[in-house]
């Protein structure tokens, strides 16, 4: 802004946002000008998780990365675990029993349930509603509940392996997984009654921080936030992997229902019905489930051929790409991982000037990012 | 108080050789002592059922710890308050940033004085009530923008400056819609509203159900006074998840306490101000609380009266737990676009209504055609 000559001078104001802000979804930093409310720029600075995951890669054997990879983001451990195992598979060729696959992809589809629920509810207490976060919470509790039953752990899961799963999945626990999800799906209508077409979190989502599908596609976005300006591309279709093509369920895209095609609202609502098709897989796949074993033979000191691959799957954050590159020894030689929070976050500083304060915080909530996933 | 004290004088003999003046200031110094227990105890209790209520909304437990059931929760909270370090940023504005909490303090409690508890307790029944708790809450305004700027925090000034610009805004809106209760009782006092609304109509007394225009008055004050006393949906200047906690974040201890009684005793006050042009205040339905025994018809007024602001605060909270905020300019949007003019327009209603039916209301009609 220029002061006029008679005029109080003015000068945009400089505020530091983070890394410790209830809002930006852990250590992100983000410095903003503002003129008043008005921000003028806002400037993501990374890094503050960084913990060389990509580096540590190349110190431990494939089996021993597992673990680090739940790491990789910890609201959706079990995507992250099972990417890693499907490109260790990829690259050395690897059989895994169907029966695992199916593990998989439940435990997949529930954490992505999770994850959902966590940026459903952690948006709603972004824009100000406290109580739909505990209800989140409280569905969540099951997942974990769940997850605790087949793995023993309730945020950081290392279960699966190279070649499979680290064990069946105990008796009783499909019977009480479709018991979550007969007493889950009715609470997805509750959500959307209570919060989701709320007038006032209508107004502070709609025809804010519209992408166009043309940029979300340039800027490479991928996930629900993709999808959110109405493109209809998910991996789980698109270039299906595990038994994914064996399962019948819908990609959700933005509508625009309520504003702009591509706003945070429909990056929102793309959340909720997501959620609604994992409900949809997980039943399917209970179904379909066969007998059999849940982890191929694969030898105790495992070298897979020279060679290098990249594998991407479907997390709820978007794409999960792994470029691995091995030289024939126990160790990967090179990783790379591509994740969609760390690609969204280029969008960032573009589609944030001019909004309010507030909607800076809107649009960080409607990306979902997760800092573990930009820092690596 | 004066007249007060000398009934007190001549009714007690013992008092007989004490100077009036002494009698009148040991009255006023006793009223404000009670008030000030009242307004802290309820601001205690407030805030213990503010997280019992959060807690029953969002299917948790809720504070169950210190005492049966945390009932002594808020004892916990305060002693904690009492001894917090009290830490004043290296940078700030000493001298303001202690005295901001005063302001917002006792802006909120200063509104105390005047409400009407009960057909016979009211610390100082003011000819300009109505105007007299504008004007005293508007104080807290000056302690917010003091608070905001003098902690040398941007996030503060943020919330500071938010907060100045919301009260100024939705203080129009407020005023604009307790006036027609002022006209229809023909005075400015709050006891004098009540008594307006007293009366053999029970319920359709109340000034809710005079005419259409204060019934739609009634909720006009309502949302513009949850703006004013910045609740949610309208709790811009402390919003947690963008501004931090906004102009009280560098405050602790005591210090903030001051700010924490204040939001709680503000809520009290938007509920009793509701109750009292609104609601028939201490009116017992078809009883005259006036002619019962002084002690009875007190008793029986206050119950009353704090039955019917406990449930006001109650929806408050429910609202608070409920809805998502607004935006800045959404907020003054609101205000500017919508609030103001409907006030406006709603006061011309109610005024054309007293003129048209010479102060009638709907009941009260209604009540004459069957005599």
């Amino acid at each position: 802004m220029t002061a006029r000559s008679n005029a109080l001078p003015t000068q945009e104001m400089t505020i530091n946002m983070g890394p410790q802000h209830p809002s930006t979804h852990g250590v992100l930093r983000v410095i903003l000008t503002t003129d008043g409310e008005v921000v003028t720029r806002a400037v993501p600075d990374v890094g503050y998780l960084h913990r060389g995951l990509e580096k540590i890669g190349e110190r431990v054997t494939y089996a021993q990365y597992m673990p680090f990879t739940d790491r990789l983001d910890y609201l959706a451990a079990m995507n992250c675990n099972c990417a890693w195992a499907w490109t260790v598979e990829k690259l050395a060729k690897i059989e895994v029993p169907e029966r695992a696959e199916y593990l998989r992809v439940i435990v997949c589809e529930l954490n992505r349930i999770s994850s959902h629920l966590i940026a459903f509810g952690s948006y709603t207490a972004d824009m100000g509603a406290f109580t739909p976060f505990l209800y989140a919470i409280r569905e969540r509790e099951q997942v974990n509940d769940l997850f605790e039953m087949i793995c023993g752990n309730r945020l950081t899961y290392n279960y699966a392996r190279v070649g499979g799963v680290s064990g069946d999945a105990p008796p009783g626990f499909l019977e009480k997984t479709k018991e979550f999800l007969d007493y889950f799906e009715p609470k997805l209508d509750e959500y959307n009654n209570l919060i989701s077409y709320n007038k006032i979190f209508v107004h502070r989502l709609a025809n804010v921080a519209v992408i166009p599908a043309e940029e979300a596609i340039a800027y490479g976005l991928t996930g629900p936030n993709l999808r959110g300006s109405g493109v209809p591309f998910d991996l789980r279709k698109d270039e299906p992997y595990s038994v994914y093509p064996k399962f019948d369920f819908r990609v959700c895209v933005g509508t625009g229902e309520r504003g702009t095609l591509g706003d945070c609202f429909d990056r929102y609502m793309v959340r909720i019905n997501e959620m609604r098709e994992s409900v949809k897989i997980v039943r399917q796949a209970i179904a379909q489930i066969p007998d059999g074993p849940v982890l191929a033979k694969v030898p105790r000191v495992f070298k897979p051929p020279v060679g290098e691959t990249y594998f991407r799957s479907e997390c709820p954050r978007g794409e999960t790409g792994i470029y691995l590159i091995s030289d024939g020894s126990v160790n990967p030689f090179r990783l790379k991982i591509r994740t969609g929070s760390f690609v969204t976050m280029n969008l960032f500083e573009k589609i944030t000037r001019g909004l309010m304060i507030a909607d800076v915080v809107a649009v960080i909530g409607s990306f979902d990012i997760i800092l573990p996933e930009i820092d690596r | 108080m004066e007249a007060l004290a000398i009934s007190l004088v001549k009714a007690l003999p013992v008092l007989g050789g004490a100077p009036l003046w002494a009698v009148t200031l040991l009255l006023i110094t006793a009223s404000a002592v009670v008030v000030l227990v009242f307004a802290l105890t309820f601001e205690g209790v407030g805030s213990l059922v503010l997280r019992k209520v959060a807690g029953d909304i969002q299917a948790r437990i809720g504070p169950n710890r210190v005492g049966p059931r945390g009932i002594l929760q808020f004892l916990a909270d305060g002693v904690k308050l009492v001894l917090k370090e009290d830490i004043i940023p290296a940078n700030a504005d000493r001298l303001l940033f202690k005295l901001a909490p005063y302001f917002v303090f006792v802006g909120s409690f200063a509104a105390f004085v005047v409400v009407p508890f009960g057909v016979g307790l009211i610390a100082a029944d003011l000819n300009i009530g109505i105007y007299y708790v504008m004007a005293v809450t508007s104080l807290v305004v000056v302690g917010v923008l003091l608070a905001g700027w003098a902690s040398n925090n941007k996030w503060a000034l943020l919330g500071g400056m938010r907060a100045a610009a919301q009260i100024v805004s939705y203080e129009i809106p407020v005023g604009m819609a307790l006036i027609p209760a002022v006209l229809i009782a023909g005075s400015l006092s709050l006891q004098d509203i009540v008594r307006s609304q007293g009366g053999l109509l029970g319920i359709f007394g109340w000034n809710l159900f005079h005419n259409p225009f204060t019934f739609f008055s009634f909720f006009l004050y309502f949302t513009a006074a949850q703006a004013e006393t910045n609740q949610t949906p309208f709790d811009l200047p402390e919003a947690e998840s963008e501004l931090v906690s906004g102009y009280n974040v560098e405050y602790s201890g005591i210090r903030f306490g001051l700010f924490f009684l204040a939001e709680f005793g503000d809520m009290f006050i938007v509920a009793a101000l509701a109750t009292a042009c609104f609601l028939g205040g201490w009116n017992v339905p078809f009883l005259q609380v006036g002619t019962l025994p002084w002690l009875w018809g007190n008793l029986l007024s206050l119950g009353v009266f704090l039955a019917k602001a406990f449930a006001m605060v109650l929806i408050m909270m429910w609202v608070r737990w409920t809805l998502p905020r607004l935006r800045v300019d959404q907020l003054m949007r609101m205000s500017w676009k919508y609030l103001v003019p409907l006030t406006f327009v709603n006061l011309l209603g109610v005024s054309l209504w007293l003129l048209v039916f010479k102060g009638k209301g709907i009941p009260g009609m209604i009540a004459s055609l069957f005599g």
